[in-house]
């Protein structure tokens, strides 16, 4: 569904995306995984077409090159996908019905009463049913993440973007909702890239894997393949170990020397 | 000195740079005003938002401008002997000057530094990035309609500000001072000409074109943390207040 080819993003001198290659199955669950700062959020992003990249290609549907796409073509090739963000971004003068129905209200001509139960039937898989009338400000993080997903997916997108689903959720809501993105993906044959930092919910919804680190894919492959990896790096990384080749400080220069220098200025 | 120019040379590009980045923004939302789907609602939200939120705040600056402006007008004009002069002097000065400026400043405190505020809370909250995953674009749903209303809400506030600053230089004058109550409109009536009015209008949509494209650009390009948004929302009402002040000028000299 989408083909990455050399595609990098840099921020001033800092390199968030290193030249990258690699591909978005269609009617599959890529999860993207990596450590804080390591570019997951970045990369996904570029792939949304919400940020422009510094080279390279995104291919969608192997005709439009969302790098270089008019706004216009971009714009209606996002009547296909949804997005879920990290802080769930649901409009704040809205409620969390008018929240949910705003694709259908912008786009569609259906009847009130249509929206009304293709409202309800998503919240109803998010199990926020009953909360309708709340506003945003009312909402927790949790359930305002499970609103934002009933709106992602409220247009039956073919491909939705999710960054950090299971973030600030509970064990119990996290789990719906990692059982939700596998359900829907097989079912209804939707393409689903996944950003998260939860090891466990990642290797359990993935049909591919994508690990990074620095901006760099350090291992690709299937969550069997991850766990297996002989790689120290994606090992320490899903073990959860402090110590290892990925460092926990990130600073090139040594903290005695710095110490000595007097302190970080 | 290289220093000095140098950092004078980077602070004029920088602020070119901006300009030119804000006068795409502006006239890339403009243009959307013409395109499908038609924002006719929200334009009209706005207008709603920003004009009658501000009715109360314009009422109360007018009434007190022109009661001031009966006050020192009648102190000058009586060391002449041309107390009968009130009427026009403060009609002249409202239609022409005070009410377009004043009511843009008032419009920039209490409307202004709002659309920068919300608009750069969208920015944090990435509402806007979810705008446009929705296949909606913000420049056009959020930025267009409140250019277009700060232009056509400021002239109509404006004209509310002249009613009750006239007004109320009306019942200081000729209630409270004793000025010939025909003379006082006989002579705003004679003094003020069409093209008082049209400079008046003229100013009102500059100054409101003006502070919607300066505060939407502030709050579209603020930089997505707290601080962020506080410092868009400080430096939109400056530069909006120091804009009008300019722009007031330059329309001024062309009408005079």
């Amino acid at each position: 569904m989408i083909r990455v080819e050399n595609l990098s993003r840099s921020f001033g001198a800092l390199q968030a995306v290193a030249p990258t290659d690699l591909h978005i199955r269609r009617q599959q669950t890529t999860v993207i995984m990596g450590g804080s700062g390591s570019g997951k959020t970045t990369l996904l992003r570029l792939l949304a077409g919400l940020e422009q990249p510094t080279s390279g290609h995104i291919w969608f549907d192997g005709e439009h090159d969302l790098a270089t796409l008019p706004a216009r073509i971009l714009y209606r090739l996002r009547l296909r996908m949804g997005m879920v963000f990290q802080y769930s971004a649901l409009l704040n003068s809205l409620n969390v019905y008018d929240n949910v129905a705003f694709p259908l209200h912008e786009h569609t001509d259906l009847d009130e009463v249509v929206i009304r139960t293709m409202v309800t039937m998503k919240l109803e898989q998010v199990g926020m049913r009953g909360f309708e009338h709340l506003m945003p400000s009312q909402l927790s993080g949790g359930m305002a993440k499970r609103v934002a997903f009933a709106r992602a997916l409220i247009a039956d997108p073919d491909l939705v973007f999710f960054d950090e689903p299971t973030s600030g959720l509970d064990p119990i809501a996290a789990g719906v909702v990692s059982t939700l993105i596998q359900q829907l993906t097989q079912k209804t044959q939707m393409t689903s890239v996944v950003v998260t930092h939860d090891v466990h919910a990642g290797l359990n919804i993935a049909d591919w894997v994508i690990l990074l680190w620095q901006g760099k894919i350090i291992a690709t492959g299937t969550a069997d393949d991850i766990r297996h990896s002989s790689d120290e790096r994606v090992q320490q990384f899903i073990e959860g170990r402090p110590d290892g080749p990925i460092p926990f400080s990130r600073c090139d220069t040594l903290y005695p020397d710095v110490l000595l220098e007097g302190g970080a200025r | 000195m290289n220093q000095f120019f140098g950092a004078l040379g980077r602070w004029a590009l920088l602020s070119l740079q901006r300009t030119g980045d804000a006068t795409m923004l502006g006239s890339n939302a403009s243009a959307m005003l013409f395109m499908r789907p038609w924002q006719g609602r929200h334009i009209v939200q706005q207008i709603y938002a920003l004009g009658v939120g501000s009715l109360i705040i314009i009422a109360i600056t007018g009434a007190f401008t022109g009661m001031v402006l009966a006050l020192q007008g009648y102190y000058m004009l009586a060391k002449f002997g041309s107390e009968s002069l009130l009427g026009s002097a403060i009609a002249l000065s409202i239609i022409r000057e005070l009410g377009p400026v004043l009511g843009a400043f008032m419009m920039i405190g209490r409307a202004g530094s709002s659309i920068t505020a919300e608009i750069g809370i969208m920015r944090v909250t990435e509402q806007l990035d979810a705008l446009q995953m929705m296949a909606i674009n913000p420049k056009a749903r959020i930025i267009m309609p409140r250019i277009i209303a700060t232009i056509l809400a400021l002239p109509l506030l404006i004209a509310m500000f002249d009613v009750v600053g006239l007004a109320a230089g009306y019942v200081i004058g000729v209630e409270l001072l004793g000025v010939n109550s025909g003379a006082f409109i006989g002579e705003m009536i004679t003094k003020v000409e069409m093209k008082d009015l049209n400079i008046g209008w003229i100013k009102a949509m500059g100054f409101g074109c003006l502070i919607g494209i300066i505060c939407t650009w502030y709050g579209y390009r603020a930089e997505p943390t707290t601080e962020g948004v506080a410092k868009a929302t400080t430096q939109a009402v400056v530069l909006s207040s120091v804009s009008v002040l300019i722009l007031d000028y330059i329309i001024t000299s062309f009408f005079l």
